[in-house]
Protein backbone atom coordinates (compact mmCIF):
# COMPACT_ATOMS: atom_id res chain seq x y z
CA UNK A 1 0.00 0.00 0.00
CA UNK A 2 2.67 2.45 1.14
CA UNK A 3 4.85 1.34 -1.70
CA UNK A 4 2.15 1.95 -4.21
CA UNK A 5 1.69 5.55 -3.02
CA UNK A 6 5.45 6.04 -3.19
CA UNK A 7 5.43 4.76 -6.73
CA UNK A 8 2.63 7.17 -7.65
CA UNK A 9 4.49 10.15 -6.19
CA UNK A 10 7.67 9.33 -8.08
CA UNK A 11 5.75 8.81 -11.27
CA UNK A 12 3.96 12.12 -11.05
CA UNK A 13 7.23 13.91 -10.20
CA UNK A 14 8.78 12.56 -13.34
CA UNK A 15 5.75 13.47 -15.37
CA UNK A 16 5.73 16.95 -13.89
CA UNK A 17 9.38 17.63 -14.69
CA UNK A 18 8.87 16.43 -18.24
CA UNK A 19 5.89 18.72 -18.57
CA UNK A 20 7.82 21.61 -17.03
CA UNK A 21 10.54 21.34 -19.67
CA UNK A 22 7.97 21.57 -22.41
CA UNK A 23 6.27 24.50 -20.71
CA UNK A 24 9.56 26.32 -20.29
CA UNK A 25 10.50 25.94 -23.92
CA UNK A 26 7.09 27.11 -24.90
CA UNK A 27 7.24 30.10 -22.55
CA UNK A 28 10.66 31.11 -23.79
CA UNK A 29 9.37 31.08 -27.32
CA UNK A 30 6.27 33.07 -26.36
CA UNK A 31 8.38 35.58 -24.50
CA UNK A 32 10.65 36.06 -27.51
CA UNK A 33 7.71 36.25 -29.84
CA UNK A 34 5.81 38.78 -27.75
CA UNK A 35 8.69 41.24 -27.64
CA UNK A 36 9.64 40.80 -31.24
CA UNK A 37 6.08 41.34 -32.37
CA UNK A 38 6.23 44.68 -30.61
CA UNK A 39 8.89 45.63 -33.12
CA UNK A 40 6.72 44.94 -36.09
CA UNK A 41 4.18 47.45 -34.81
CA UNK A 42 6.74 50.16 -35.49
CA UNK A 43 9.02 48.61 -38.10
CA UNK A 44 7.80 46.73 -41.20
CA UNK A 45 8.59 43.02 -41.13
CA UNK A 46 9.63 43.02 -44.79
CA UNK A 47 12.35 45.56 -44.10
CA UNK A 48 13.49 43.52 -41.15
CA UNK A 49 13.76 40.27 -43.06
CA UNK A 50 15.09 41.62 -46.36
CA UNK A 51 16.80 44.85 -45.35
CA UNK A 52 20.43 44.97 -46.33
CA UNK A 53 21.59 47.33 -43.58
CA UNK A 54 21.84 46.84 -39.84
CA UNK A 55 22.26 50.38 -38.48
CA UNK A 56 20.53 50.44 -35.11
CA UNK A 57 21.77 53.83 -33.95
CA UNK A 58 21.60 55.82 -37.15
CA UNK A 59 18.74 58.22 -37.74
CA UNK A 60 16.36 56.71 -38.75
CA UNK A 61 17.60 53.30 -37.51
CA UNK A 62 17.70 50.38 -39.91
CA UNK A 63 17.17 46.84 -38.76
CA UNK A 64 17.83 44.78 -41.90
CA UNK A 65 18.81 41.30 -40.79
CA UNK A 66 20.40 40.15 -44.08
CA UNK A 67 24.01 41.01 -43.21
CA UNK A 68 23.73 39.18 -39.88
CA UNK A 69 22.03 36.19 -41.44
CA UNK A 70 24.70 36.02 -44.12
CA UNK A 71 27.38 36.38 -41.47
CA UNK A 72 25.98 33.42 -39.58
CA UNK A 73 25.59 31.39 -42.76
CA UNK A 74 29.13 32.11 -43.97
CA UNK A 75 30.72 31.23 -40.68
CA UNK A 76 28.58 28.12 -40.27
CA UNK A 77 29.16 26.81 -43.77
CA UNK A 78 32.86 27.46 -43.41
CA UNK A 79 32.95 25.58 -40.13
CA UNK A 80 30.96 22.65 -41.49
CA UNK A 81 33.07 22.34 -44.62
CA UNK A 82 36.12 22.17 -42.42
CA UNK A 83 34.90 19.93 -39.63
CA UNK A 84 32.69 17.37 -41.36
CA UNK A 85 35.40 15.64 -43.40
CA UNK A 86 37.76 15.66 -40.45
CA UNK A 87 35.10 14.54 -38.03
CA UNK A 88 33.84 11.67 -40.18
CA UNK A 89 37.38 10.55 -40.99
CA UNK A 90 38.34 10.65 -37.32
CA UNK A 91 35.22 8.68 -36.40
CA UNK A 92 36.03 6.10 -39.05
CA UNK A 93 39.54 5.81 -37.71
CA UNK A 94 38.39 5.38 -34.13
CA UNK A 95 35.57 2.98 -34.92
CA UNK A 96 37.26 0.76 -37.47
CA UNK A 97 40.99 1.18 -37.65
CA UNK A 98 42.54 2.19 -34.35
CA UNK A 99 43.67 -0.62 -32.03
CA UNK A 100 41.98 -0.86 -28.63
CA UNK A 101 44.30 1.24 -26.48
CA UNK A 102 44.51 4.05 -29.04
CA UNK A 103 40.73 4.07 -29.22
CA UNK A 104 40.54 4.80 -25.49
CA UNK A 105 43.20 7.49 -25.64
CA UNK A 106 41.51 9.22 -28.58
CA UNK A 107 38.08 9.07 -27.02
CA UNK A 108 39.25 10.70 -23.82
CA UNK A 109 41.16 13.29 -25.80
CA UNK A 110 37.97 14.18 -27.61
CA UNK A 111 36.15 14.55 -24.33
CA UNK A 112 38.82 16.96 -23.17
CA UNK A 113 38.46 18.83 -26.44
CA UNK A 114 34.76 19.18 -25.78
CA UNK A 115 35.38 20.69 -22.39
CA UNK A 116 37.57 23.60 -23.50
CA UNK A 117 35.63 26.79 -22.66
CA UNK A 118 34.78 28.83 -25.72
CA UNK A 119 36.37 31.95 -24.21
CA UNK A 120 39.69 30.16 -24.21
CA UNK A 121 39.27 29.26 -27.86
CA UNK A 122 38.35 32.87 -28.63
CA UNK A 123 41.47 33.96 -26.84
CA UNK A 124 43.60 31.62 -28.91
CA UNK A 125 41.89 33.02 -31.98
CA UNK A 126 42.75 36.60 -31.09
CA UNK A 127 46.29 35.98 -29.99
CA UNK A 128 47.45 33.35 -32.40
CA UNK A 129 45.08 32.13 -35.14
CA UNK A 130 43.95 35.60 -36.31
CA UNK A 131 47.45 36.99 -36.78
CA UNK A 132 48.54 33.72 -38.36
CA UNK A 133 45.76 33.86 -40.96
CA UNK A 134 46.40 37.53 -41.60
CA UNK A 135 50.02 36.83 -42.41
CA UNK A 136 49.45 33.71 -44.50
CA UNK A 137 46.62 35.12 -46.60
CA UNK A 138 47.85 38.70 -46.57
CA UNK A 139 44.59 40.03 -45.11
CA UNK A 140 43.79 43.45 -43.75
CA UNK A 141 42.78 41.91 -40.50
CA UNK A 142 42.87 38.43 -39.03
CA UNK A 143 39.56 39.03 -37.29
CA UNK A 144 37.40 37.58 -40.04
CA UNK A 145 34.89 34.87 -40.91
CA UNK A 146 37.50 32.23 -41.53
CA UNK A 147 39.02 32.60 -38.07
CA UNK A 148 35.57 32.06 -36.61
CA UNK A 149 34.89 29.10 -38.89
CA UNK A 150 38.11 27.37 -37.91
CA UNK A 151 37.49 27.76 -34.20
CA UNK A 152 33.86 26.73 -34.51
CA UNK A 153 34.89 23.70 -36.52
CA UNK A 154 37.17 22.82 -33.66
CA UNK A 155 34.29 23.17 -31.23
CA UNK A 156 31.90 21.07 -33.28
CA UNK A 157 34.40 18.27 -33.83
CA UNK A 158 33.78 16.39 -30.57
CA UNK A 159 30.03 16.27 -31.18
CA UNK A 160 30.45 15.10 -34.74
CA UNK A 161 33.12 12.55 -33.96
CA UNK A 162 31.33 10.91 -31.08
CA UNK A 163 27.93 10.67 -32.75
CA UNK A 164 29.45 9.44 -36.01
CA UNK A 165 31.45 6.91 -34.11
CA UNK A 166 28.32 5.59 -32.42
CA UNK A 167 26.63 5.33 -35.80
CA UNK A 168 29.54 3.41 -37.32
CA UNK A 169 29.86 1.05 -34.38
CA UNK A 170 26.10 0.45 -34.57
CA UNK A 171 26.33 -1.02 -38.08
CA UNK A 172 25.74 -4.77 -37.76
CA UNK A 173 28.90 -6.85 -37.85
CA UNK A 174 27.26 -9.17 -40.33
CA UNK A 175 27.63 -6.54 -43.07
CA UNK A 176 31.33 -6.64 -42.58
CA UNK A 177 31.39 -10.40 -42.71
CA UNK A 178 29.35 -10.42 -45.90
CA UNK A 179 31.60 -7.86 -47.54
CA UNK A 180 34.79 -9.65 -46.56
CA UNK A 181 33.21 -12.89 -47.71
CA UNK A 182 32.79 -11.38 -51.16
CA UNK A 183 36.46 -10.51 -51.23
CA UNK A 184 36.28 -6.86 -50.26
CA UNK A 185 39.19 -5.17 -48.56
CA UNK A 186 38.82 -3.41 -45.25
CA UNK A 187 38.78 -0.05 -46.97
CA UNK A 188 36.18 -1.04 -49.56
CA UNK A 189 33.97 -2.42 -46.82
CA UNK A 190 34.30 0.73 -44.79
CA UNK A 191 33.71 3.10 -47.65
CA UNK A 192 31.01 1.36 -49.63
CA UNK A 193 29.12 -0.64 -47.02
CA UNK A 194 29.60 0.63 -43.50
CA UNK A 195 29.53 4.33 -44.28
CA UNK A 196 26.26 4.18 -46.27
CA UNK A 197 24.70 2.02 -43.58
CA UNK A 198 25.61 4.64 -40.98
CA UNK A 199 24.55 7.55 -43.15
CA UNK A 200 21.49 8.64 -41.18
CA UNK A 201 23.53 8.74 -37.99
CA UNK A 202 26.23 10.70 -39.75
CA UNK A 203 23.73 13.21 -41.09
CA UNK A 204 22.33 13.57 -37.59
CA UNK A 205 25.84 14.22 -36.31
CA UNK A 206 26.39 16.87 -38.93
CA UNK A 207 23.08 18.54 -38.15
CA UNK A 208 23.83 18.63 -34.44
CA UNK A 209 27.25 20.02 -35.29
CA UNK A 210 25.57 22.77 -37.31
CA UNK A 211 23.21 23.48 -34.44
CA UNK A 212 26.16 23.81 -32.11
CA UNK A 213 28.01 26.13 -34.49
CA UNK A 214 25.14 28.42 -35.37
CA UNK A 215 24.23 29.03 -31.75
CA UNK A 216 27.76 29.68 -30.56
CA UNK A 217 28.30 33.24 -29.43
CA UNK A 218 31.45 33.91 -27.49
CA UNK A 219 34.00 32.76 -30.04
CA UNK A 220 32.41 34.55 -32.98
CA UNK A 221 32.04 37.72 -30.98
CA UNK A 222 35.72 37.63 -30.11
CA UNK A 223 37.24 36.76 -33.46
CA UNK A 224 35.04 37.65 -36.44
CA UNK A 225 35.59 41.37 -36.38
CA UNK A 226 31.99 42.34 -35.57
CA UNK A 227 31.25 44.25 -38.74
CA UNK A 228 27.50 44.15 -39.50
CA UNK A 229 27.94 44.50 -43.24
CA UNK A 230 27.17 42.07 -46.04
CA UNK A 231 30.39 40.08 -46.31
CA UNK A 232 31.89 39.61 -49.78
CA UNK A 233 33.86 36.59 -48.70
CA UNK A 234 34.68 34.57 -45.64
CA UNK A 235 38.02 36.36 -45.45
CA UNK A 236 36.33 39.61 -44.42
CA UNK A 237 35.12 40.79 -41.03
CA UNK A 238 31.48 39.98 -40.45
CA UNK A 239 29.01 39.54 -37.66
CA UNK A 240 26.64 36.73 -36.77
CA UNK A 241 23.12 36.79 -35.34
CA UNK A 242 24.34 35.60 -31.97
CA UNK A 243 27.15 38.12 -31.68
CA UNK A 244 24.73 40.92 -32.53
CA UNK A 245 22.38 40.05 -29.70
CA UNK A 246 25.13 39.53 -27.17
CA UNK A 247 27.06 42.61 -28.23
CA UNK A 248 24.20 45.10 -28.43
CA UNK A 249 21.81 44.00 -25.73
CA UNK A 250 23.80 45.80 -23.06
CA UNK A 251 23.61 49.13 -24.85
CA UNK A 252 19.91 49.22 -25.58
CA UNK A 253 17.19 50.80 -23.53
CA UNK A 254 14.50 48.38 -22.43
CA UNK A 255 11.37 48.80 -24.52
CA UNK A 256 13.09 50.68 -27.34
CA UNK A 257 12.80 49.74 -30.99
CA UNK A 258 16.39 48.46 -30.96
CA UNK A 259 15.63 46.29 -27.94
CA UNK A 260 12.69 44.66 -29.69
CA UNK A 261 14.72 44.20 -32.87
CA UNK A 262 17.23 42.12 -30.95
CA UNK A 263 14.41 39.92 -29.73
CA UNK A 264 13.28 39.44 -33.29
CA UNK A 265 16.81 38.38 -34.18
CA UNK A 266 16.54 35.92 -31.32
CA UNK A 267 13.34 34.47 -32.77
CA UNK A 268 15.01 33.97 -36.14
CA UNK A 269 17.89 32.18 -34.44
CA UNK A 270 15.50 30.07 -32.42
CA UNK A 271 13.61 29.00 -35.53
CA UNK A 272 16.81 28.09 -37.36
CA UNK A 273 18.21 25.96 -34.54
CA UNK A 274 14.82 24.39 -33.97
CA UNK A 275 14.61 23.29 -37.59
CA UNK A 276 18.13 21.93 -37.54
CA UNK A 277 17.49 19.93 -34.40
CA UNK A 278 14.28 18.62 -35.89
CA UNK A 279 16.12 17.31 -38.95
CA UNK A 280 18.81 15.81 -36.74
CA UNK A 281 16.15 14.13 -34.65
CA UNK A 282 14.44 12.61 -37.66
CA UNK A 283 17.77 11.29 -38.90
CA UNK A 284 18.65 9.85 -35.50
CA UNK A 285 15.34 8.09 -35.35
CA UNK A 286 15.83 6.65 -38.80
CA UNK A 287 19.34 5.54 -37.84
CA UNK A 288 17.99 3.62 -34.85
CA UNK A 289 15.60 1.61 -37.01
CA UNK B 1 14.68 -20.17 -67.19
CA UNK B 2 18.39 -20.26 -67.69
CA UNK B 3 19.99 -22.74 -69.98
CA UNK B 4 22.51 -24.57 -67.86
CA UNK B 5 24.15 -26.46 -70.67
CA UNK B 6 25.53 -23.22 -72.04
CA UNK B 7 27.00 -22.15 -68.73
CA UNK B 8 28.81 -25.45 -68.31
CA UNK B 9 31.35 -24.23 -70.79
CA UNK B 10 34.48 -25.26 -68.98
CA UNK B 11 34.53 -29.02 -68.51
CA UNK B 12 38.06 -28.86 -67.08
CA UNK B 13 36.67 -27.46 -63.84
CA UNK B 14 34.19 -30.22 -63.22
CA UNK B 15 36.46 -32.02 -60.81
CA UNK B 16 37.11 -28.97 -58.65
CA UNK B 17 37.34 -30.23 -55.13
CA UNK B 18 38.27 -29.14 -51.69
CA UNK B 19 40.67 -31.36 -49.88
CA UNK B 20 41.95 -30.92 -46.36
CA UNK B 21 44.97 -32.66 -44.89
CA UNK B 22 45.29 -32.92 -41.11
CA UNK B 23 43.41 -29.70 -40.64
CA UNK B 24 43.49 -28.38 -37.09
CA UNK B 25 42.04 -25.17 -35.81
CA UNK B 26 42.53 -23.67 -32.38
CA UNK B 27 40.55 -20.85 -30.80
CA UNK B 28 43.21 -19.90 -28.28
CA UNK B 29 43.78 -23.21 -26.50
CA UNK B 30 40.51 -24.77 -27.58
CA UNK B 31 40.87 -27.24 -30.42
CA UNK B 32 37.80 -26.69 -32.56
CA UNK B 33 38.94 -28.86 -35.48
CA UNK B 34 40.80 -32.07 -34.85
CA UNK B 35 42.77 -33.58 -37.75
CA UNK B 36 40.06 -33.18 -40.31
CA UNK B 37 40.71 -34.98 -43.60
CA UNK B 38 37.96 -34.48 -46.13
CA UNK B 39 37.69 -34.63 -49.91
CA UNK B 40 34.75 -32.73 -51.29
CA UNK B 41 33.80 -33.65 -54.85
CA UNK B 42 33.06 -30.96 -57.42
CA UNK B 43 29.65 -30.11 -58.91
CA UNK B 44 27.79 -31.81 -56.13
CA UNK B 45 26.11 -30.83 -52.94
CA UNK B 46 28.00 -31.82 -49.84
CA UNK B 47 26.28 -31.50 -46.49
CA UNK B 48 28.11 -31.17 -43.20
CA UNK B 49 25.99 -32.30 -40.29
CA UNK B 50 26.60 -32.74 -36.58
CA UNK B 51 25.44 -31.51 -33.20
CA UNK B 52 25.69 -27.87 -32.17
CA UNK B 53 29.22 -26.70 -31.46
CA UNK B 54 30.95 -29.58 -33.22
CA UNK B 55 32.82 -27.27 -35.57
CA UNK B 56 30.73 -27.30 -38.74
CA UNK B 57 30.79 -23.56 -39.22
CA UNK B 58 34.43 -23.44 -38.28
CA UNK B 59 35.30 -25.98 -40.96
CA UNK B 60 33.25 -24.19 -43.57
CA UNK B 61 34.81 -20.85 -42.76
CA UNK B 62 38.25 -22.35 -43.31
CA UNK B 63 37.49 -22.91 -46.98
CA UNK B 64 37.51 -19.22 -47.81
CA UNK B 65 39.65 -18.22 -44.86
CA UNK B 66 36.93 -16.30 -43.06
CA UNK B 67 38.56 -17.45 -39.85
CA UNK B 68 41.30 -14.94 -40.55
CA UNK B 69 38.85 -12.40 -39.16
CA UNK B 70 38.64 -14.20 -35.85
CA UNK B 71 41.52 -12.86 -33.86
CA UNK B 72 42.36 -15.85 -31.71
CA UNK B 73 41.96 -18.51 -34.40
CA UNK B 74 45.04 -20.46 -35.49
CA UNK B 75 44.97 -22.97 -38.35
CA UNK B 76 47.35 -25.85 -39.09
CA UNK B 77 47.41 -28.37 -41.90
CA UNK B 78 46.55 -28.02 -45.56
CA UNK B 79 43.47 -27.03 -47.49
CA UNK B 80 43.86 -27.70 -51.18
CA UNK B 81 41.51 -25.97 -53.57
CA UNK B 82 42.19 -26.23 -57.28
CA UNK B 83 45.63 -27.60 -56.58
CA UNK B 84 46.76 -24.79 -54.28
CA UNK B 85 47.14 -24.89 -50.55
CA UNK B 86 45.09 -21.86 -49.61
CA UNK B 87 46.64 -21.69 -46.16
CA UNK B 88 49.91 -20.56 -47.74
CA UNK B 89 50.86 -17.00 -46.91
CA UNK B 90 50.90 -15.85 -50.50
CA UNK B 91 47.27 -16.83 -51.15
CA UNK B 92 45.37 -13.96 -52.73
CA UNK B 93 42.46 -13.73 -50.33
CA UNK B 94 40.48 -11.44 -52.57
CA UNK B 95 40.66 -13.89 -55.43
CA UNK B 96 40.03 -16.85 -53.15
CA UNK B 97 36.85 -15.32 -51.79
CA UNK B 98 35.67 -14.59 -55.30
CA UNK B 99 36.16 -18.23 -56.25
CA UNK B 100 34.81 -19.57 -52.97
CA UNK B 101 31.71 -17.59 -52.06
CA UNK B 102 29.83 -17.73 -48.80
CA UNK B 103 26.19 -17.49 -47.77
CA UNK B 104 25.52 -16.94 -44.10
CA UNK B 105 23.02 -18.10 -41.55
CA UNK B 106 21.14 -14.84 -41.33
CA UNK B 107 20.53 -13.08 -44.63
CA UNK B 108 23.04 -10.24 -44.49
CA UNK B 109 22.12 -7.97 -47.37
CA UNK B 110 23.77 -4.58 -47.21
CA UNK B 111 21.82 -1.47 -46.32
CA UNK B 112 21.86 -0.49 -50.00
CA UNK B 113 19.56 -0.90 -52.96
CA UNK B 114 19.11 -4.32 -54.52
CA UNK B 115 21.08 -3.08 -57.49
CA UNK B 116 23.96 -1.86 -55.40
CA UNK B 117 24.02 -5.03 -53.33
CA UNK B 118 24.76 -6.93 -56.50
CA UNK B 119 27.02 -4.33 -58.01
CA UNK B 120 29.29 -4.22 -54.98
CA UNK B 121 31.04 -7.49 -55.81
CA UNK B 122 31.44 -6.66 -59.48
CA UNK B 123 32.93 -3.37 -58.51
CA UNK B 124 35.45 -4.58 -55.97
CA UNK B 125 36.68 -7.24 -58.35
CA UNK B 126 36.70 -4.77 -61.26
CA UNK B 127 34.80 -7.32 -63.29
CA UNK B 128 32.63 -5.11 -65.44
CA UNK B 129 32.68 -1.41 -65.98
CA UNK B 130 30.13 -0.93 -68.70
CA UNK B 131 26.65 -0.12 -67.39
CA UNK B 132 24.86 -2.46 -69.78
CA UNK B 133 27.13 -5.35 -68.92
CA UNK B 134 26.60 -4.75 -65.22
CA UNK B 135 22.86 -4.77 -65.79
CA UNK B 136 23.10 -8.00 -67.76
CA UNK B 137 25.13 -9.63 -65.01
CA UNK B 138 22.66 -8.48 -62.39
CA UNK B 139 19.76 -9.78 -64.41
CA UNK B 140 21.35 -13.16 -64.92
CA UNK B 141 22.28 -13.35 -61.23
CA UNK B 142 18.72 -12.61 -60.20
CA UNK B 143 17.34 -15.03 -62.78
CA UNK B 144 19.44 -17.82 -61.40
CA UNK B 145 17.93 -17.37 -57.97
CA UNK B 146 14.44 -16.84 -59.37
CA UNK B 147 14.13 -13.25 -58.26
CA UNK B 148 14.21 -11.42 -61.55
CA UNK B 149 10.50 -11.53 -62.25
CA UNK B 150 9.65 -10.27 -58.77
CA UNK B 151 12.28 -7.61 -58.50
CA UNK B 152 13.05 -6.32 -61.96
CA UNK B 153 11.06 -3.14 -61.40
CA UNK B 154 12.31 -2.54 -57.87
CA UNK B 155 16.05 -2.70 -58.27
CA UNK B 156 16.44 0.68 -56.60
CA UNK B 157 14.57 -0.36 -53.48
CA UNK B 158 16.52 -0.97 -50.32
CA UNK B 159 17.34 -4.65 -50.08
CA UNK B 160 16.40 -4.76 -46.43
CA UNK B 161 12.78 -4.17 -47.32
CA UNK B 162 12.57 -7.61 -48.93
CA UNK B 163 11.24 -10.70 -47.22
CA UNK B 164 13.81 -12.89 -45.49
CA UNK B 165 13.58 -15.47 -48.22
CA UNK B 166 14.12 -12.87 -50.91
CA UNK B 167 17.03 -11.49 -48.93
CA UNK B 168 18.65 -14.89 -48.68
CA UNK B 169 18.16 -15.44 -52.40
CA UNK B 170 19.71 -12.07 -53.02
CA UNK B 171 22.68 -13.11 -50.89
CA UNK B 172 23.06 -16.19 -53.07
CA UNK B 173 22.79 -14.07 -56.21
CA UNK B 174 25.42 -11.72 -54.81
CA UNK B 175 27.80 -14.65 -54.63
CA UNK B 176 26.82 -16.20 -57.96
CA UNK B 177 27.33 -13.00 -59.87
CA UNK B 178 31.06 -13.22 -59.15
CA UNK B 179 31.19 -16.56 -61.00
CA UNK B 180 32.55 -18.64 -58.15
CA UNK B 181 33.47 -22.32 -58.36
CA UNK B 182 32.41 -23.16 -54.86
CA UNK B 183 29.57 -21.81 -52.73
CA UNK B 184 29.64 -22.34 -49.00
CA UNK B 185 26.31 -22.14 -47.20
CA UNK B 186 26.19 -22.00 -43.41
CA UNK B 187 22.68 -23.02 -42.33
CA UNK B 188 21.18 -20.88 -45.09
CA UNK B 189 17.59 -21.73 -44.17
CA UNK B 190 17.66 -21.49 -40.41
CA UNK B 191 16.08 -18.03 -40.44
CA UNK B 192 13.38 -19.03 -42.92
CA UNK B 193 9.96 -20.64 -42.62
CA UNK B 194 9.44 -24.23 -43.84
CA UNK B 195 8.00 -23.28 -47.21
CA UNK B 196 10.75 -20.82 -47.98
CA UNK B 197 13.20 -23.48 -46.84
CA UNK B 198 11.85 -25.94 -49.38
CA UNK B 199 12.06 -23.37 -52.13
CA UNK B 200 15.67 -22.55 -51.30
CA UNK B 201 16.47 -26.26 -51.31
CA UNK B 202 14.96 -26.51 -54.75
CA UNK B 203 17.23 -23.69 -55.82
CA UNK B 204 20.26 -25.52 -54.43
CA UNK B 205 19.39 -28.59 -56.48
CA UNK B 206 19.46 -26.45 -59.61
CA UNK B 207 22.64 -24.66 -58.67
CA UNK B 208 24.52 -27.91 -58.08
CA UNK B 209 24.74 -28.38 -61.82
CA UNK B 210 27.06 -25.42 -62.05
CA UNK B 211 28.73 -25.02 -58.70
CA UNK B 212 30.24 -27.06 -55.97
CA UNK B 213 28.01 -26.53 -52.97
CA UNK B 214 28.94 -27.17 -49.38
CA UNK B 215 26.08 -26.73 -46.96
CA UNK B 216 26.17 -26.84 -43.19
CA UNK B 217 22.90 -27.80 -41.63
CA UNK B 218 21.33 -28.72 -38.36
CA UNK B 219 18.50 -30.32 -40.13
CA UNK B 220 19.09 -33.92 -41.11
CA UNK B 221 16.07 -34.13 -43.39
CA UNK B 222 17.49 -31.18 -45.24
CA UNK B 223 20.84 -32.88 -45.64
CA UNK B 224 19.10 -35.99 -46.90
CA UNK B 225 16.98 -33.99 -49.32
CA UNK B 226 19.57 -31.77 -50.94
CA UNK B 227 22.95 -33.41 -50.70
CA UNK B 228 24.85 -35.99 -52.68
CA UNK B 229 27.56 -36.43 -50.07
CA UNK B 230 27.41 -36.01 -46.33
CA UNK B 231 30.05 -35.54 -43.69
CA UNK B 232 29.23 -36.11 -40.04
CA UNK B 233 31.20 -34.18 -37.47
CA UNK B 234 31.44 -34.63 -33.74
CA UNK B 235 33.55 -32.64 -31.28
CA UNK B 236 35.78 -31.19 -33.97
CA UNK B 237 36.40 -34.48 -35.73
CA UNK B 238 35.08 -35.66 -39.05
CA UNK B 239 33.63 -38.98 -38.00
CA UNK B 240 32.41 -40.17 -41.35
CA UNK B 241 32.14 -38.98 -44.92
CA UNK B 242 30.37 -40.66 -47.81
CA UNK B 243 27.46 -40.64 -50.18
CA UNK B 244 24.38 -39.27 -48.52
CA UNK B 245 22.40 -42.40 -49.22
CA UNK B 246 24.94 -44.60 -47.59
CA UNK B 247 25.40 -42.32 -44.56
CA UNK B 248 21.70 -42.20 -43.88
CA UNK B 249 20.81 -45.83 -44.61
CA UNK B 250 23.95 -47.69 -43.72
CA UNK B 251 26.37 -45.56 -41.68
CA UNK B 252 29.78 -47.05 -40.99
CA UNK B 253 30.14 -45.66 -37.49
CA UNK B 254 28.01 -46.24 -34.42
CA UNK B 255 28.22 -42.52 -33.55
CA UNK B 256 26.80 -41.53 -36.91
CA UNK B 257 24.01 -43.99 -36.59
CA UNK B 258 23.10 -42.71 -33.13
CA UNK B 259 23.06 -39.14 -34.33
CA UNK B 260 21.01 -39.88 -37.39
CA UNK B 261 18.49 -41.89 -35.49
CA UNK B 262 18.15 -39.01 -33.08
CA UNK B 263 19.76 -40.28 -29.89
CA UNK B 264 21.53 -36.95 -29.48
CA UNK B 265 21.84 -33.73 -31.39
N1 LIG C 1 35.64 -17.08 -31.93
C1 LIG C 1 35.63 -18.16 -31.13
N2 LIG C 1 36.39 -18.18 -30.03
C2 LIG C 1 36.38 -19.27 -29.22
N3 LIG C 1 35.66 -20.37 -29.43
C3 LIG C 1 34.87 -20.41 -30.52
C4 LIG C 1 34.82 -19.29 -31.43
N4 LIG C 1 33.95 -19.62 -32.41
C5 LIG C 1 33.49 -20.85 -32.13
N5 LIG C 1 34.05 -21.34 -31.01
C6 LIG C 1 33.81 -22.66 -30.43
O1 LIG C 1 34.22 -23.61 -31.37
C7 LIG C 1 33.31 -24.70 -31.39
C8 LIG C 1 32.82 -24.91 -32.80
O2 LIG C 1 32.04 -23.80 -33.19
P1 LIG C 1 31.22 -23.76 -34.53
O3 LIG C 1 30.60 -22.44 -34.62
O4 LIG C 1 32.11 -24.18 -35.64
O5 LIG C 1 30.14 -24.88 -34.25
P2 LIG C 1 28.94 -25.33 -35.15
O6 LIG C 1 29.09 -26.77 -35.38
O7 LIG C 1 28.81 -24.46 -36.34
O8 LIG C 1 27.72 -25.10 -34.17
P3 LIG C 1 26.26 -24.58 -34.50
O9 LIG C 1 25.52 -25.73 -35.05
O10 LIG C 1 25.74 -24.15 -33.17
O11 LIG C 1 26.39 -23.44 -35.46
C9 LIG C 1 32.20 -24.36 -30.43
O12 LIG C 1 32.43 -25.08 -29.24
C10 LIG C 1 32.35 -22.91 -30.19
O13 LIG C 1 32.02 -22.59 -28.86
MG1 LIG D 1 27.38 -22.91 -36.99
Amino acid sequence: MFRRINEKIIESCIKLSGLLVIIFVFLIFLFLLKDSISLFGQYPIGQFLFGRNWLPISEPPKFGIVPLLLGSIYVTIGAIVICVPFGVAAAMFIAEVAPGYLKHVLKSLIEILASIPSVVLGFIGIVWLGPFLRNTFGLKTGMCGLTGSLLLAFMALPTIISICEDALVGVPRTYKEAAFGLGATHWQTLWRIILPAASSGIIAAVMLGIGRVIGETMVVMMVTGNAPVIPKSILEPLRTLTATIAGEMGETVGGSEHYFALFAVGVVLFIITFMINLVADVCMRRAKK
Amino acid sequence: MVNFMVSLSNPMEIETTIETKNLNLYYGDFRALNDVNIKIPGRNVTAIIGPSGCGKSTLLRCFNRMNDLTENAKVQGKIIIEGNNILELETDLIFLRKKVGMVFQRPNVFDLSIYNNLKFGLRIHRMLSDKDHIMQAIQSGLEQVNLWQELKDKLRKNARSLTLEQQQRLCIARVIILKPDIILLDEPCSALDPIATLRIEELLRILRQQYTLVIVTHNMQQAARVSDYTGFMYLGQLIEFGETNQIFTNPGEKLTENYISGYFG
